[in-house]
């Protein structure tokens, strides 16, 4: 992901976050925490843009390569 | 699941779905609709329809032509569409307790006609959205809410009953192996036959907090070890089955011919 330049290699829908950790778990830079009950990107300088996140997520909040919502 | 597939597939005024944290359903849906994207079908001539239950969800945030249908019935309205229109791809989406339970007639004779129809079971070993009461596929020795002590029954093993119903296309994936679970499906969406991929899915909220699995991390780590791609004693997972042999609806269309033939 870096050789397009993007400040964050991914991007979270926070609202649709139901909290259930497997992003987390499964992360393998611990990038992705859970606060208070939702997802939230920590140390993103840290991910390796692997898309793990973005596949194990049940609920669609985690996307890899842009920033979409901010 | 990638944002633009998001966008193209799906319903997002009815998003977030309805499914408990931890549940498995959402990622085999999106394995499932990276599988339609992947494929060469015309997405304009896909129906989509499923049955009741958790997993019967998915048929209403997809942006399909699709069919919520009555409990255990999903197969029987999906060989209805494909005999009237037998040009559409139809894809069954159910659950392990609707396609075995009380549609397992409709299973079986689905299998033994061999139809074209594309039948994803998402397994999750309980009946999620009732209340957790045992299915035909929960292990023995779980406890469900209708069996405190642990189920005496034994399971069924949907992969083995489908293929020798008759199933020319009989696969079996996690939601943990995803990009191995795509392939599976797109084997599906290939064959000209009864096509069935049992995908097993963890139930964090119904099974998983009766069993000593409550976190969904937990459940996930047991799919991952609880199943192999070999015969080592694990739940294989991989393709079974993948057959040609002459499929219903084609060879109805024959038969029509002939006695069109005669009548004239």
């Amino acid at each position: 992901m870096g050789e397009m330049g993007e400040s964050k290699p991914i991007a979270i829908h926070r609202d649709w976050c139901k909290g259930c950790g497997l992003c987390s778990a499964f992360c393998p830079r611990g990038v992705l925490v859970l606060n208070l009950g939702k997802v939230e990107i920590q140390n993103s300088e840290n991910c390796i843009g692997c898309g793990l996140c973005e596949r194990i997520c049940p609920d669609y909040v985690i996307y890899l390569g842009r920033d979409i919502y901010g | 699941m990638r944002i633009e597939l998001l966008n193209k597939y799906f319903k997002m005024d009815q998003l977030p779905h309805i499914w408990c944290p931890g549940c498995g359903n959402g990622i085999a849906l999106g394995a499932a609709v990276e599988a339609i994207d992947n494929s060469t079908m015309d997405k304009d001539k896909i129906c989509i329809v499923s049955g009741i239950g958790c997993s019967s969800r998915a048929s209403g945030y997809l942006n399909f032509d699709s069919l919520h249908t009555t409990h255990g019935r999903a197969i029987a309205f999906a060989t209805g569409i494909k005999l009237a229109n037998p040009e559409l791809n139809v894809i069954v989406i159910t659950g392990d307790g609707d396609c075995t339970a009380i549609g397992g007639n409709h299973l079986i004779h689905g299998c033994r006609r061999n139809i074209d129809i594309n039948v994803l079971v998402f397994n999750n070993n309980i009946y999620g959205m009732t209340g957790g009461q045992y299915s035909p596929t929960t292990p023995r020795n779980a406890r469900t809410s209708t069996s405190r002590q642990g189920t005496v029954e034994r399971q069924f093993d949907i992969c083995k009953l489908s293929e020798n119903a008759g199933a020319t296309y009989v696969a079996r994936g996690t939601v943990f192996h995803y990009k191995h679970l795509i392939g599976l499906i797109e084997g599906a969406f290939k064959n000209k036959g009864f096509s069935i991929v049992e995908i097993l899915t963890p139930c964090p909220i119904q099974f998983g907090r009766r069993n000593k699995t409550p976190e969904p991390a937990d459940m996930m780590r047991l799919l991952k070890n609880s199943t192999s791609f070999s015969d080592d004693g694990k739940t294989k997972i991989g393709v079974f089955r993948d057959e040609k042999e002459p499929e219903f609806v084609s060879e109805y269309i024959k038969l029509l011919s002939n006695e069109g033939d005669i009548s004239v």
